[in-house]
């Protein structure tokens, strides 16, 4: 099937003509079909209540519904429990997929699930649904009301976005990854500087698809309704995903805003409370910063809790110890991931470097369970969020860091580098 | 009289509701009491039916909780006016029927202020003050005129905007 163009159009434009039927541009309305709604546990009794008793309605397409169990998982209270089991009832009896605690962060899973495909839609009962555009599915968050609309229909209504193009040239230098790459693209665009808007990245082959993911994530940090990364390398070949011409934009397409980001010239980057486009060059950090005690180092989410991430952070820990004073958590994205690093050794370095490891799931990110801070303590986390109060009292103190950046902060401490530990001899 | 609240720029859905008082954590009966919790600790016990909350620029930014405004909608607020909204948070008021208005009166309202607001025309008045607020875009009025997308849905068996069934 093919739609007519008027004239050329992004990647966004293209994805919602054709899942609609019909040609938009920004600012039209689209009506999409969706190929995938995901629940989490913390709104499945929301979601449940708007079907049951606000609808009246069963999913339409069971097998495009998921639910994912992994905000507080294990559960921590008897309420979260119940809410949890009325979730595995709930799938029980209608046959939607149930991901139970364990499986890991629902963002992770649709992906290694195969849930979330180029050219798809997926929309997500978390903010972080944007993470599907690295395989250029349009994916977006919404409210538990909205996700049961799409679960009745199979349908959502979107208005068409603008784009911001954000073209990548050069290459990550060492030391460096795809999170900073993601801060910096934040920092530059602004807590609202995609607000409504579509972040179209042109990055050619760089990338693997966890880099790409980590970028897609982020995207909602600059207030995007998608991230979108145009398919390149790893993803064209490693994966067998069937990509529709479709997907990608056309010459010519009209982008309210232009960005080039220069990886050659990038350097670590942290985001300082209390807000994620408060991102400084880590080297520049002032000296109080860089001397602060750091209670916590939390390495994981649905940003860097994979397997490319483990291993960034133990490179940096490989025969080395937290410093006395800091933990360090860390917690797979997914029960893949955690298999991953069990099988290839990488668990046994963090774990000898004295890490304290949890369920796959999202951990203390939001502040729920498995690591909340006491007030006056300090946190680097290669989350995605460092808001008052985000992960635990709100004087506690979130910086947003890269899972290299984070594991350097462990062993010395306090705020550091990459190069700061690999310049000492491990033990 | 319904009162303004005001706040500033940025206020995000963490600020609204932090993630720890959830209704599946804190109880589905009390966790609209933790509304604001951190940065305006006395806002719900304080809050009367129909106040009116102002802020500044990206109102409701991060996470798509939908109990935080359904921590607002419990707790009665008669609306909510910003320069900007975050769009998931927009479309969660939407859903809920909280009146949301794209305009920037942080500069002209104070807190405490008295005030009074028409919902059908958006004119806001304060003693002899009047302000005009916005209307919202085009292609949500089908819907609520209806009451939120989902009593239009419910009644038309489609979105607003969309072809009916077999056109």
């Amino acid at each position: 099937m093919t739609l007519p163009a008027l004239q050329p159009q992004t990647m966004a434009e293209r994805i919602l003509s054709m899942r609609g039927g019909k040609t938009v541009y920004a600012g039209d309305l689209a009506v999409v079909e969706v190929d995938q709604v995901m629940v989490v546990d913390s709104i499945a009794q929301s979601f449940i209540e708007r079907m049951e008793r606000d609808l009246a309605a069963v999913p339409k397409y069971p097998e495009r519904v998921s639910i994912v169990i992994d905000h507080v998982a294990p559960a921590s209270t008897v309420s979260v429990a119940q809410a949890q089991k009325e979730a595995r009832e709930y799938a029980a009896a209608t046959g939607v997929q149930l991901f139970d605690v364990g499986r890991g962060i629902c963002h992770q899973v649709l992906m290694e699930e195969g849930l979330a495909r180029p050219g798809w839609i997926v929309l997500g009962s978390d903010s972080h649904s944007t993470t599907y555009g690295a395989v250029a599915a349009f994916g977006t968050g919404m409210g538990a009301t909205d996700i049961a609309l799409a679960a009745a229909s199979g349908k959502t209504w979107l208005r068409v976005p603008e784009s911001v193009k954000v073209t990548f040239t050069g290459q990550l230098q060492p030391g460096v990854s795809a999170k900073d790459a993601a801060l910096e693209m934040i920092r530059v665009l602004g807590a609202d500087g995609a607000t409504y808007q579509s972040v179209e990245m042109h990055a050619g082959d760089r990338f693997t698809r966890g880099e790409r993911m980590t970028l897609a994530n982020l995207c909602v940090e600059a207030g995007a309704k998608a991230g979108l990364v145009v398919p390149g390398g790893e993803i064209l070949t490693d994966y067998g995903y069937d990509i529709p011409e479709w997907v990608y934009p056309q010459p010519g397409a009209n982008y309210v805003r232009e960005v080039v980001l220069d990886l050659d010239a990038l350097r670590p980057r942290m985001s300082a409370p209390n807000e994620v486009d408060n991102v400084h060059d880590v080297a520049a950090l002032s000296a109080e910063l860089r001397g602060m005690h750091v209670d916590q180092v939390f390495i994981g989410t649905c940003t860097n809790g994979r397997i490319e991430d483990l291993r960034e952070a133990a490179a940096v820990l490989k025969g080395r110890r937290v410093a006395p004073g800091t933990r360090l958590l860390i917690i797979p994205a997914s029960s893949q991931v955690m298999e991953q690093a069990m099988e290839d050794g990488t668990l046994l370095t963090l774990q000898r470097a004295g890490a304290a490891l949890g369920t796959p799931g999202c951990g203390p990110c939001m502040g729920r369970h498995q690591g909340v801070l006491a007030p006056g303590e300090v946190c680097v986390s290669t989350s995605n969020r460092n808001f008052i109060g985000r992960m635990g009292d709100k004087d506690a103190r979130v910086y947003l860091a890269s899972p290299a950046v984070a594991a350097a902060t462990a062993v010395m401490g306090r705020i550091a580098l990459p190069e700061d530990v690999l310049a000492v001899a491990g033990v | 009289m319904p009162r303004i609240w005001k706040f500033g720029d940025s206020v995000n859905t963490d600020d609204i509701l932090p993630g720890k008082f959830a209704p599946f954590m804190a109880g589905e009966d009390v966790f609209q009491t933790f509304a604001f919790h951190y940065i305006r600790p006395e806002f719900a016990a304080e809050v009367r039916p129909g106040d009116l909350l102002i802020g500044g620029k990206n109102w409701g930014l991060g996470s798509s909780r939908e109990y935080a405004p359904a921590a607002l909608k419990k707790l009665q607020v008669g609306g909510i006016i910003a320069p900007s909204f975050a769009r998931i948070h927009y479309r969660n008021l939407l859903n809920l029927g909280i009146p949301a208005f794209e305009a920037d009166l942080t500069g002209s309202l104070n807190d405490g202020d008295e005030v009074s607001l028409d919902i059908a025309t958006g004119r806001l008045t304060r003693g002899s003050d009047v302000f005009q607020l916005p209307p919202a875009p085009e292609f949500l009025r089908e819907a609520l005129a209806e009451g939120s997308i989902l009593a239009f849905f419910k009644k038309h068996g489609r979105f607003p905007g969309e072809r009916n069934p077999g056109e």
